[in-house]
């Protein structure tokens, strides 16, 4: 793993995926540690996302590294007109490592090609966001003590959803049983499903979430965007199927917990939050571990 | 019938032969090979009748032979394509196109908000499926397939 970039959830094996969420729980213990002293970190977010911006920028810090960069592309020469391709070379001179969001897809592949430090990949376009896929690992390893044999319910938009597209890939190394549960539009899409049948793994897709929540080990919530309906009619008819309420919980498995990529519209009504088995703003404090030990492993620090 | 294919190869001296390509994507295996940039004789028919593929075309390039990897770009284009290498009129050797295990300049991403039709990023695929071919796009990992193929 060693100076090698992170750009798609397949740049790693299920090994790498172990050593990760292993170092993570380190990470998690003893989250203050000075091994980037003298290191500086560039984060090149070419498209506004504050989130996972301020979760990379967190883990650097306890790490205690530099951080340079930009949080918006009007503010460098990107809209100058310079291509991806200088911009990145330039940089290269001034850190030890890119973080980089872009809205183009394939742009952190072309950036990993061109930089001579390593790049992890924080979103380009609808493509990969690898570091939200460990993160989904790490809570899900975390809650359920392993990542074997479990069923996992996929919930929400799964034609466009890159998260569930990356987790199911990674997943797909572990004996999962998927449920899919979507509108009719925004059904998981045939290259998947192709790949678990492949596997020999089992999925079933289901149109109904309350009949069959009860076999959850989690339940995997995702936004379903009013924008991806042609008939607005046929959103509103379809957004409240796809609501999780505290309710809907009452007889589900004790180790059962709900994980979300945030930010959540109404698929998640607020009464779910009180819940023990809301587990979403953990995850996203589960990032800030993860992102350490994917920066910690690419430098060689650990 | 087949008679007359034989004449037809027959017809240059030394060079090479590329039969069996389809009528429509002509101009597509002569702008891949650069063609249009050779400086010696070439002959080429189109519309002609082809059980197999309805409409073809055929190409014969005088004093010219290719690398295989070269002709194996026209696979995109021309999979079932069929080479006759000639010298001194006969036909010494025959070879079909191999659709590449990577593609590279060739072949445009179909997806817009792939970052090879935005920057000048020199495009690269995966050939993922040979028998209808089925193209990765090596940056924004889209998968196309022959349909919705697009030539440089």
């Amino acid at each position: 793993m060693k100076y090698k970039s992170l750009v798609s959830i397949s740049d790693y094996t299920k090994g790498e995926y172990l050593r990760i969420l292993e170092l993570a729980g380190e990470f998690e213990k003893n989250p203050i540690k000075d091994i980037l002293k003298n290191k500086i970190v560039a984060t090149l977010f070419f498209e506004p996302s504050t989130r996972t911006r301020l979760s990379f920028e967190s883990a650097v810090s306890r790490l205690g590294g530099k951080i340079i960069g930009f949080s918006d592309s009007t503010s460098s020469s990107v809209s100058k007109g310079e291509t991806l391709n200088d911009t990145i070379k330039i940089v290269s001179n001034y850190c030890d490592l890119i973080i980089m969001r872009h809205p183009l897809e394939g742009s952190a592949k072309y950036a990993s090609e061109v930089a001579s430090v390593p790049v992890i990949n924080a979103g380009d376009g609808a493509n990969q966001h690898p570091t939200q896929t460990l993160l989904d690992l790490y809570s899900i390893k975390k809650t359920q003590g392993t990542l074997e044999n479990l069923n996992i319910f996929l919930v929400g938009d799964l034609k466009y959803g890159r998260t569930v597209h990356s987790l199911l890939m990674a997943l797909s190394c572990f004996n999962t049983t998927f449920y899919f549960i979507s509108p009719p539009e925004l059904k998981m899409p045939d290259e998947y499903k192709f790949h678990l049948d492949k596997l020999k793994l089992k999925y079933h897709e289901i149109r109904d979430l309350t009949d069959i929540i009860d076999a959850a080990d989690i339940i995997y919530m995702t936004r379903v965007q009013k924008e991806r309906f042609l008939d607005p009619i046929e959103y509103e008819k379809t957004k409240n199927a796809f609501v999780l309420r505290n309710l809907m919980l009452k007889n589900t498995k004790p180790n059962m917990r709900v994980l979300h990529p945030l930010p959540r519209v109404n698929e998640i009504s607020e009464d779910v939050d009180s819940s023990e088995k809301a587990y979403y703003f953990t995850q996203a404090l589960n990032g800030v571990y993860v992102r350490q030990a994917i920066i910690a492993s690419i430098l060689g620090l650990k | 019938m087949k008679d007359k294919k034989q004449l037809q190869v027959n017809a240059i001296k030394d060079g090479t032969v590329i039969d069996h390509i389809p009528s429509k994507n002509l101009f597509k295996v002569i702008s891949i090979l650069s063609l249009d940039r050779i400086d010696t004789p070439i002959t080429f028919g189109t519309n002609l009748e082809s059980k197999r593929l309805g409409s073809k075309a055929i190409v014969k390039i005088a004093d010219v032979f290719f690398l295989e990897e070269e002709i194996n770009k026209i696979a995109l284009v021309a999979p079932e394509a069929k080479l006759n290498i000639i010298r001194d009129y006969e036909v010494v050797e025959k070879k079909e196109v191999k659709v590449p295990d990577i593609i590279v300049g060739i072949a445009k991403c179909v997806n817009p908000m792939c970052i090879t039709n935005n920057e000048p990023v020199k495009t690269k695929f995966y050939v993922v499926s040979k028998k209808e071919v089925t193209l990765k796009c090596h940056y924004c990992e889209r998968i196309m397939d022959q349909e919705h193929l697009k030539i440089i």
